[in-house]
């Protein structure tokens, strides 16, 4: 073997022993910087004779060569053993606490709005809505409340106007009135919104939320009534069978009128809705009275239909396990992180009601 | 409405049991609210347990005893018995009760300075027996029964209704009857009409007075004379206690079991009390009289009055008068079984703020054809108690009873209940319920019963089908899935996203009153017409909302002083602008209470929830017009660049209204009204490949110089080659006139087509220099 060639397999063998990138460096001057090994190996070839001097030269060239590729190869090896070293040393306590982010809440009544909607959109009904501040003749005449009648007892009205001619709307039944007034049939609308009575107490709010249903057409009856609200109690209640009860009652505007209960049981304090054998009122009901008809600009003797009220605010507390009304109300910051729902969480037919 | 069974079946021929005439009751229609155990003197004594029985502190041979009666928490009584004990079971008596020894009534009372809420009992006090050494000890049998009654109650149940107010009918046990007889749950039982003999005239004269607004349409009336007035026998006795009310004496008792039983109100008067006779008329304003409610009161104009020729007896169909009310010596009476108008009685009885089973009764409309029947119950019932002679009755009348008929096509059932129903079964059902019907072609001629003044037209009648056939016969039908209109319109889709987008950037969705106080409403109010409620629930409550601030921020405070420092709430909701109908718009409302934040997180929040409404930067200008309840210096408004449309303030909340606290508006139906006039579709994108070039100046303008505005310049210089300005530092202070300022930015230069060189860069770099400079009056800092 030349003395060059020892010298380069001496190069090769310090490489491959170098341990760090410092070392590395070194042997990188010994072999490529202006006086090192490759350059003095090039200056040798001005002293050769003609002939040698190309074999020469290529030999060294083939060296760089080969030299270059091994220190670039030893780079990536220290590399790496250095990467391994340093991530040795880096230990964090993941134990420790996330950054904070900030989460905010959709209102349960809100939600509970939203899911009704969206039962609803399924079986064709579209959101209308209406003014809060209300004439009395929307609110109750139209409505087929006599004047001076106990009816009116019902509804403790906070008046806007003196003369009681302008007032807070107590029900969402106007809704049904100024749909009728301003389109015409077939109508089927839902319309949600706050409604207002003057009532405080354990478990009556000054204001409320109800929602108003009305389904107008040729011929629609009693059976459809029963079975539109059968369909949306099921859905809402996310549950297979539901036991529900239509009872005679009484409301002006409409007739004849019904009021709805499903059954439950309590069991460990909770409330189990759809099965047992108590009842409990969740929504009025009725067909819409002629007269309703009559001040809505509707033949009575070719149009028919239903309506119903829900209220909402006794819905959500049923479904998510909410005892104190008062408490939709109060803002309570604990109680809005705790009952409310993720904005993400949109209630949709496909996706289902609640996550 | 209350009744027993018991009572019912004078009435009802029946065999079914109390639980299935509760469930018949409710599918008919007249609402089971409550079932209770009938009360009498002896069920308010409890099984009782002492949980601690100490020593009195000022008494020796008084104990404090702490005992369990079933409630939440223990009640204190002071006890003399020698026995009383930690964990003994005995019977309490609460205050109220009456004592069946010497019929006192307790009360709670303070003894050697102890308060006690009741007693305990010794066997003797409750006529046990007569042993009265010390309390009564239970064994422990009754240590679950805790809370209970001691004494059995009868076995009846007493029936609470909730009856609507189409239902007067239904206000007597004998209509209740009717309703389950007509349902197919026995036979009505007829009335027994053994008359008395009645041989002398009504000899009081009655005179109704025919004036207008004449509440008093018939007034009957009979005088029962030498009657022994008394206490009422035991079996009335319990029946009148049955219905929540307090025995009297036979006469009143009577006049109430009648009420109740036929739903045929009476007054009952001593006539000796009477000033020779009776007239029926408007009271004069001014008037006054004493009730038998022991109040005094002023009558207005137009009040029907039952009075002598001294003056008011009482107020017709409403109450009686204390001054001509009966007495346990009173010999002789005069019954009165009258109608009284159902809209005048409510309107006088609601001015006077007065409330009565009788007014309950003929404001929803009493029978006019049962005058006759309720004189001659009564009237049998008062002689076989208490003796006298009854005389003939004496109607006064002023208008003629009306029969009301209805024209009634049966197909009309069928097609509203959607089922077929037998024109032989309507016929049947409404026959049970006393309508009295003839055929008339294929129609039915219905003839509806005095006792029935809901019933006006054909739809009443279709109630009354159904509810007796029984809801629970409709075949349901399937909803279709048929859409007429898409669910949410336009503006609710908006509703909606806003909701969830402010939602989504961390802030608590609440929901607040309409309503708020006056007092901070004006804070917020600014030219808003200021809307007061008549009649608030509360003071503080008054006027509807101008804005949704006034609410957020109280309840925000609330919860700061729960120990919530950092907090983000917000509401979307109504805010009126005005008393009409209507008048009211839709504002997105947020509030944020942090450390260490801006103006600019606030605006941040409003800008992007903005931009995922569909409103781009670059469609909108902000200026610093906002309204007083903002920090003047740290609030801007956004309006749209076309129009000037308002769609948001933003800023800090003024300091005098709340410390530290930024907040939002931002107004949904002005951005619903900019969208849908300037709907876009999407332009097809282009993405230049080619190299681009950012280029960093700084100006130095005037303090109030407008960010905004030298943004807009520079862009304006070349809108194909300037794809972005970025504003990365605003400086004051050194190496700056005191009067201005630095504004650090970066330009973004590319261009569609080509590779900028350094000669195209230097010249569009030149144009922004002049350009600002020019109309900036800026200087570019060197």
């Amino acid at each position: 073997m030349s003395d060059f060639e020892k010298l380069k397999e001496n190069f090769k063998d310090k490489l491959a022993s170098a341990q760090n990138s410092k070392e590395v460096d070194i042997i990188r001057a010994e072999i490529f910087s202006k006086n090192g090994f490759i350059n003095s190996e090039f200056k040798k070839i001005g002293t050769l004779p003609e002939e040698d001097k190309k074999k020469i030269a290529t030999k060294i060239n083939f060296a760089k060569q080969e030299l270059t590729k091994l220190f670039n190869l030893k780079a990536i090896n220290l590399e790496g053993v250095e990467i391994d070293e340093r991530v040795k040393k880096e230990k964090e306590d993941v134990t420790l606490p996330e950054k904070d982010f900030r989460i905010g809440k959709i209102h349960p009544v809100s939600q509970v709005i939203d899911e009704i909607s969206s039962i609803f959109s399924e079986i064709g009904f579209s959101v209308e809505e209406g003014p809060d501040v209300e004439s009395e003749y929307y609110n109750f005449t139209a409505l087929n409340t006599p004047e001076n009648h106990p009816a009116k007892d019902m509804h403790d009205t906070f008046y806007i106007e003196e003369n009681m001619k302008t007032l807070l709307r107590t029900h969402t039944s106007p809704v049904q009135v100024r749909t009728m007034l301003k389109g015409k049939p077939p109508f089927k609308i839902i319309a949600p919104g706050r409604t207002y009575r003057s009532d405080s107490d354990q478990t009556h709010t000054p204001m409320f939320h109800q929602l108003e249903g009305l389904h107008i057409d040729e011929n629609i009856n009693m059976g459809h009534l029963k079975g539109c609200l059968n369909y949306f109690v099921k859905e809402f209640f996310e549950v297979e069978k539901i036991k529900m009860r239509f009872r005679p009652s009484h409301f002006p505007f409409t007739e004849p009128s019904a009021e709805v209960d499903i059954g439950y049981r309590i069991e460990k304090n909770k409330i189990i809705i759809g099965e047992g054998d108590k009842w409990l009122e969740i929504l009025g009901c009725g067909m819409v009275h002629p007269n309703v008809l009559k001040n809505s600009k509707i033949n009575s003797n070719k149009y028919q239909g239903f309506a119903f009220g829900i209220g909402i605010d006794r819905l959500a507390m049923l479904k998510y396990g909410i005892n104190d009304l008062r408490s939709f109300f109060e803002c309570d910051y604990r109680w809005l992180n705790y009952y409310g729902f993720d904005p993400l969480d949109v209630p949709t037919n496909y996706r289902g009601l609640s996550k | 409405m209350k009744f027993t069974t018991e009572w019912l079946k004078d009435h009802l021929k029946t065999n079914k049991t109390e639980a299935q005439i509760i469930d018949k009751l409710n599918s008919t229609g007249l609402e089971v609210e409550k079932v209770e155990p009938v009360k009498n003197e002896l069920s308010d004594f409890i099984i009782a347990k002492i949980i601690k029985a100490e020593k009195h502190p000022n008494a020796d041979r008084l104990k404090l005893c702490h005992v369990n009666v079933g409630k939440k928490e223990l009640v204190k009584v002071v006890c003399g018995g020698p026995n009383a004990k930690d964990n003994l079971l005995t019977i309490y008596a609460p205050p109220g009760s009456v004592i069946p020894k010497n019929n006192m009534k307790l009360e709670v009372s303070k003894i050697r300075g102890e308060t006690s809420y009741g007693m305990l009992c010794s066997e003797s006090e409750l006529n046990i027996s007569n042993e009265s050494e010390g309390i009564i000890e239970l064994n422990q049998n009754y240590k679950n029964k805790i809370g209970k009654s001691y004494f059995k109650n009868n076995l009846n149940n007493v029936v609470e209704l909730s009856i609507t107010p189409n239902r007067p009918d239904c206000l007597g046990i004998r209509g209740i009857a009717r309703d389950l007889s007509a349902s197919g749950f026995g036979k009505l039982i007829n009335e027994k009409s053994t008359k008395i003999k009645k041989t002398s005239k009504q000899s009081l004269k009655v005179k109704i007075e025919k004036s207008k607004n004449q509440s008093c349409k018939i007034f009957g009336s009979c005088l029962i004379k030498n009657i022994k007035n008394q206490e009422s026998p035991k079996w009335l006795k319990k029946r009148i206690i049955s219905l929540g009310l307090r025995p009297i004496s036979a006469v009143v008792d009577v006049t109430n079991y009648v009420m109740f039983d036929l739903n045929r109100p009476l007054h009952a008067y001593d006539v000796d009390k009477i000033n020779k006779e009776i007239i029926v008329r408007n009271s004069q304003k001014g008037e006054s009289f004493k009730a038998l409610d022991n109040k005094e009161y002023k009558l207005d104009n137009d009040m029907c009055v039952i009075s002598d020729r001294e003056g008011v007896l009482g107020l017709g169909g409403i109450i009686g008068g204390t001054r001509s009310g009966t007495e346990l010596n009173t010999k002789n009476i005069l019954l009165e079984s009258a109608y009284f108008d159902p809209e005048i009685t409510r309107k006088t009885a609601k001015k006077l703020d007065l409330n009565s089973d009788a007014k309950f009764r003929f404001e929803r409309g009493i029978d006019p054809n049962s005058i006759s029947l309720g004189l001659e119950k009564a009237s049998k019932m008062i002689v076989k108690i208490c003796g006298g002679e009854v005389s003939k009755s004496d109607i006064q009348s002023i208008k003629k009873i009306e029969i009301k008929k209805i024209l009634f096509d049966p197909n009309l059932a069928s097609k509203i209940i959607g089922m077929q129903i037998k024109t032989q079964e309507i016929i049947k059902i409404l026959e049970d319920l006393g309508f009295k019907i003839k055929k008339k072609g294929k129609a039915l001629s219905v003839e509806i019963p005095s006792w029935r003044p809901d019933i006006y037209g054909q739809i009443d009648l279709v109630e009354e089908i159904i509810r007796i056939k029984g809801f629970d016969k409709i075949e349901s039908i399937e909803p279709e899935k048929k859409r007429l209109k898409p669910t949410l319109n336009f503006f609710q889709r908006h509703f909606h996203l806003a909701q969830r987008s402010v939602a989504s950037k961390g802030y608590l969705e609440t929901i607040t009153w309409s309503f708020t106080d006056e007092k901070i409403n004006n804070n917020f109010r600014e030219n808003v017409e200021e809307v007061k409620i008549v009649n608030p629930i509360s003071s503080d409550l008054n006027v509807l909302r101008s804005s949704l601030y006034p609410n957020l921020i109280y309840y925000l405070k609330k919860n700061i002083d729960r120990g919530f420092e950092k907090q983000s709430l917000f509401e979307i909701g109504p805010s009126f602008t005005g008393r009409k109908s209507g008048q009211q718009i839709t504002i997105i409302c947020g509030i944020r209470k942090e450390h260490l934040i801006d103006v600019f997180s606030i605006k941040t929040d409003v800008v992007q929830t903005l931009f995922e409404l569909g409103i781009n930067k670059n469609e909108t200008v902000v200026d610093t017009n906002t309204p007083g309840y903002y920090h003047p210096g740290r609030s801007g408004s956004i309006k749209t660049k076309k129009n000037q449309k308002l769609l948001a303030y933003f800023g800090e909340i003024h300091p005098k209204i709340i410390d530290k606290t930024y907040g939002f508006e931002i107004f949904l139906e002005n951005l619903v009204e900019y969208k849908s006039q300037n709907k876009k579709t999407k332009p097809t994108i282009t993405f230049s490949d080619y190299q681009k070039s950012d280029r960093d100046f700084a100006f130095v303008v005037k303090k109030d110089f407008k960010a905004q505005e030298l943004i807009e310049i520079i862009s304006n210089v070349d809108n194909s080659l300037i794809k972005n300005v970025k504003i990365f530092d605003v400086y004051e202070g050194d190496n700056i006139p005191s009067d201005k300022k630095s504004i650090a930015l970066k330009v973004t230069i590319q261009s569609d087509f080509k590779t900028l060189n350094e000669k195209d860069l230097n010249e569009i770099s030149k144009k922004i220099i002049s350009s600002v400079e020019e109309k900036a009056s800026a200087k570019l800092r060197s």
